[in-house]
């Protein structure tokens, strides 16, 4: 991260605080955030996303819509406040901007106002309940850290991080091919992985179960420390899904990018956990008996681990091989490494709540700005922006009459615009749209009734 | 009248298409007195049929043709509406005598959605596509149109599954994905764009479920009517003959003599260890062992001897001599001797008392210091072994009879355990203890030429 020098000489400088006028240290803060939710963050084209059209304009709307969502905060200091609605946009941003929260998630819409919880419980009935809810994903890089060895845990370069950029296609793909969805955002989750929220009606009724239903759609890798193989591909083919998943993003991304990048094939620590599943025992012996022999680099330029893993795939696939297991022994491995792995709890559940985008991530400082799926070979989670870099970016600019859209003349602009043009637009259409032909509907529906 | 049916005369070819009744409410037709028993007697021969045939682990084209055989046997009639009112009639009238119990309402729901999955698999797609929209499944049947454009994904699907996309599944319904979770949780339909192509036997299923759903609800109704009004109303009519119809037992009553014509005193001990099925053969050692036996032993022992040809001097000997230790002849003669002269029709209304069937004796649950009932169901464990043991069960045998024991099949572990000690197959099972020693005496005589 670069520290870019302030103008100097400026009266209205905008960091308070000790230290030069020049550079923004990089830090967090809530300082610093204060300043963010003054003048950067996106609280109207929040508000209007999670309005979803219901803005009072239109007679069919239903107003009490945005005070019925959850939001919560993560204040300083770790308290945690649940439950928070508001009624407008100005509510919103007042309680955001006072309350300064390091953390913002967001829940379901209710079937009541949250504030007024309580007393819809005494009823015993369950009145207080979701009734919408984006579908939602989660993947963390750190659930791979079996197949990286670049980095561990909260860490993540620029080796590692095209794992979160074939989830995003693999994952993307299938929801608007497969399931008919068209109003998806991705979001950089500020440090080690993405987040999808799904956000046609459709997906935003979806119940519990219909849900799980689709989390286990989703369910190919089933990771446990306990098992050698955590893939399964029976059958004699591969289901549509896992095969357009393998031909179109899975197989190309093993074979040219992550085999040599993590020279997976390299050293005998890292290909024994390749053989390792390998149902067949004489086959894993052959290939270990190969490259035990031949230790160091072939006489050929190319690179050792494209080179194993050609003789892998030939033994594997040849025509000898009639043992059952070894049918998709070869998809099996590539879909260990590379297919993509998501936290189930998080999208089978309505209630559960998730963080907002364009929140800034308390150990990195970073934005969770959007991803473009289309183009998400060309995010870097390295550059994007940080907090501290906003601040400078902000100073920079100088003084402006009106306080809008600031977030233009800051690296924020473009993720905001992405935000606006990208998804916002075309969603609340598709809403209004909505919102007008089931009022319609009602209307026909009244009038048939009378004209009896 | 709700009944669902439709005479519907397709115009090609003048096939009378007639649908499968859903049994929505209860008809308004007059039914005779005698209709009501006889109809609901043929129906419970086809639901005792089918019960039989899931306890012989009968495989799925097994328990196809066995279905169509029971039905029409028992159930078709000439002229369409007499075989739908018989249908539906007897259904109901089942409906009140298996209402009573969660163990009857379980069994009736089972046999009757077994019935009703076969019935529809049987009948043309026209009466299934009918049927699902009285359903109101919002399944549209796939044009051969778009069946060709997709029959490679289709196939793709099947063959994932280890199946093949036969001629015959060549019929598919598309429906929103979101009413089929299961099937897209366990990636066994092909989606597209949000839409799931269901393939024609997991279309079954997922009628089925709908029927057994509405039937298991209408059950626990059917069952607070009754209690409440039903059986009071009709005390002096109906309930007499629903009450009876619960515990009908459909075979050969064995109430009068056999083949093998009498049995006298001397040959009871050895018939007893030879023939006796092990609930007889328990009552008998225990009434020699403790000379008594209580009301429910000295019933089902009884009435089993009269069966196998016990005359009523030789009845009342038998009891008396065994009772000697503990009852004077004079306290017999007082006490017990007319109890016996009444099983054989000498007392009283002279009804001449049939001897229990295995579902009698399985359903009644012995009290303290009892040992009637049926002991694959009542003993322990430990007990049930040794017994077999006794009886020269080979230890293989005797886990194959505990293995029916815990899956609660006791008649199938008593047909196993003549198999065992017979050396020979039983194949139409055990239903009632008198065939079992016919079937055993049999056996026997085949091989010694001579009745034990």
């Amino acid at each position: 991260m670069t520290k870019e020098q302030a103008d100097n000489g400026r009266d209205d400088m905008v960091i308070d605080g000790p230290g030069q006028a020049n550079a923004v240290p990089d830090e967090f803060n809530a300082n610093y955030l204060r300043i963010y939710y003054g003048k950067l963050f996106p609280h109207a084209d929040m508000f209007k996303w999670m309005s979803y059209g219901n803005d009072g304009k239109h007679p069919g709307c239903d107003k009490s819509y945005f005070g019925r969502r959850e939001f919560s905060f993560t204040l300083e200091n770790d308290i945690y406040i649940r439950f928070q609605s508001f009624n407008s946009v100005t509510e919103l941003e007042n309680s955001i901007k006072e309350k300064c929260p390091f953390k913002i998630d967001i829940g379901p819409v209710y079937s009541v106002d949250p504030a007024k919880r309580h007393a819809y419980a005494q009823s015993g009935d369950n009145v207080f309940t979701p009734v919408e809810r984006e579908l939602v994903f989660d993947i963390d890089i750190s659930d791979y850290d079996d197949v990286r060895y670049c980095c561990t845990g909260a860490d993540v370069c620029l080796e590692c991080w095209p794992l979160m950029t074939i989830a995003i296609k693999v994952i993307d793909t299938s929801l608007r091919d497969d399931f008919g969805f068209n109003h998806i955002l991705w979001v950089y989750s500020g440090r080690r992985g993405v987040h999808c929220w799904v956000c046609d009606g459709k997906a935003r009724r979806l119940t519990n179960e219909q849900r799980a239903a689709i989390a286990d759609y989703f369910y190919v890798y089933k990771g446990n420390e306990n098992s050698h193989k955590k893939i399964s591909l029976p059958g004699l083919v591969l289901y549509p899904f896992l095969a357009r998943s393998y031909t179109e993003v899975l197989k190309g991304f093993f074979e040219t990018k992550l085999l040599p990048n993590q020279n997976l094939l390299a050293s005998e620590e890292r290909y024994e956990k390749i053989l390792e599943m390998i149902p067949d025992a004489s086959v894993a012996s052959e290939l270990r008996r190969r490259w035990q022999e031949n230790k160091r680099a072939s006489m050929s330029k190319d690179d050792i681990n494209i080179v194993r893993w050609e003789q892998l795939k030939s033994i594997l696939q040849s025509g000898k091989q009639k043992m059952q297991g070894l049918r998709r022994c070869v998809e099996e491995i590539v879909f260990s490494y590379t297919y993509p792995r998501l936290d189930m709890e998080v999208s089978k559940h309505m209630n559960h709540l998730l963080k907002a985008p364009f929140c800034v991530h308390p150990k990195t400082g970073r934005v969770c700005v959007p991803i473009d799926p289309n183009n998400c070979d060309e995010f870097d989670p390295t550059t994007v922006p940080t907090l501290s870099q906003l601040l400078e970016e902000l100073n920079r600019g100088g003084p402006r009459q009106d306080a809008e859209n600031e977030w233009d003349r800051t690296s924020l602009g473009e993720s905001v615009t992405f935000f606006r043009t990208s998804f916002l637009q075309p969603l609340l259409k598709s809403c209004k749209e909505e919102i007008e032909n089931s009022y319609n509907a009602k209307l026909q529906q009244s009038k048939n009734a009378l004209s009896w | 009248m709700e009944v669902v049916q439709s005479h519907r005369k397709s115009s090609s070819n003048n096939v009378i298409v007639s649908i499968l009744p859903l049994y929505r409410s209860a008809p308004p037709l007059e039914v005779r007195l005698e209709d009501f028993e006889f109809f609901a007697i043929d129906r419970l021969r086809v639901l005792k049929g089918i019960s039989d045939g899931l306890c012989r682990g009968k495989k799925p084209e097994e328990m196809e043709k066995l279905v169509l055989d029971l039905w029409k046997a028992n159930m078709r009639h000439p002229q369409a509406v007499e075989e739908v009112n018989k249908d539906i009639i007897s259904h109901f009238v089942l409906r009140l005598v298996y209402c009573r119990t969660e163990e009857l309402r379980k069994w009736f729901l089972s046999m009757e959605t077994t019935l009703f999955r076969h019935r529809f698999r049987w009948g043309s797609s026209e009466a299934q596509r009918a049927l699902m929209s009285e359903f109101k499944l919002p399944y549209k049947a796939v044009s051969n149109a778009e069946f060709e454009s997709l029959k490679d994904k289709l196939g793709q699907v099947a063959r994932s599954m280890g199946q093949t996309l036969a001629a015959a599944d060549a019929i598919f319904y598309k429906v929103p994905f979101e009413e089929v979770p299961d099937l897209v949780a366990g990636r066994r339909v092909f989606i597209h764009k949000g839409h799931a192509y269901v393939a024609i036997n997991q279309v079954v299923s997922l009628v089925v479920t709908q029927f057994r759903s509405y039937l298991s609800k209408a059950l626990i109704l059917t069952n607070r009517k009754w209690t409440s009004t039903i059986r009071e109303q009709e005390k002096d009519r109906l309930t007499p003959i629903v009450e009876a119809l619960c515990t009908s037992y459909l075979g050969p009553d064995y109430s009068q003599q056999q083949e093998f014509g009498e049995i006298s005193i001397k040959d009871i001990d050895q018939v007893a260890k030879t023939s006796f099925p092990l609930c007889m053969r328990h009552l008998f050692e225990k009434v020699k062992e403790d000379h008594h036996l209580k009301h429910g032993g000295r019933m089902q022992l009884g009435l089993f001897l009269k069966g196998v040809g016990l005359k009523l001097d030789d009845a009342l000997a038998f009891w008396k001599a065994e009772f000697a230790p503990k009852v004077s002849a004079e306290r017999f003669d007082k006490e017990y001797a007319y109890n016996i002269r009444h099983n054989y029709g000498r007392e009283g209304k002279r009804t001449d008392y049939t001897p229990y069937s295995c579902q009698k004796i399985i359903s009644v649950t012995p009290g303290i210091g009892d040992h009637h009932g049926c002991p694959y169901r009542h003993f322990s464990e430990e007990n049930l072994r040794a017994a077999l043991v006794r009886m020269g069960v080979s230890s293989r045998a005797v886990e194959d009879v505990m293995d029916k024991v815990h899956n609660r099949h006791y008649q199938l572990a008593c047909t196993l355990t003549f198999e065992a000690v017979h050396g020979s197959s039983c194949d139409a099972g055990i239903n009632h203890p008198n065939q079992y020693f016919i079937d055993s005496q049999r056996v026997l005589q085949s091989k010694n030429g001579s009745v034990a």
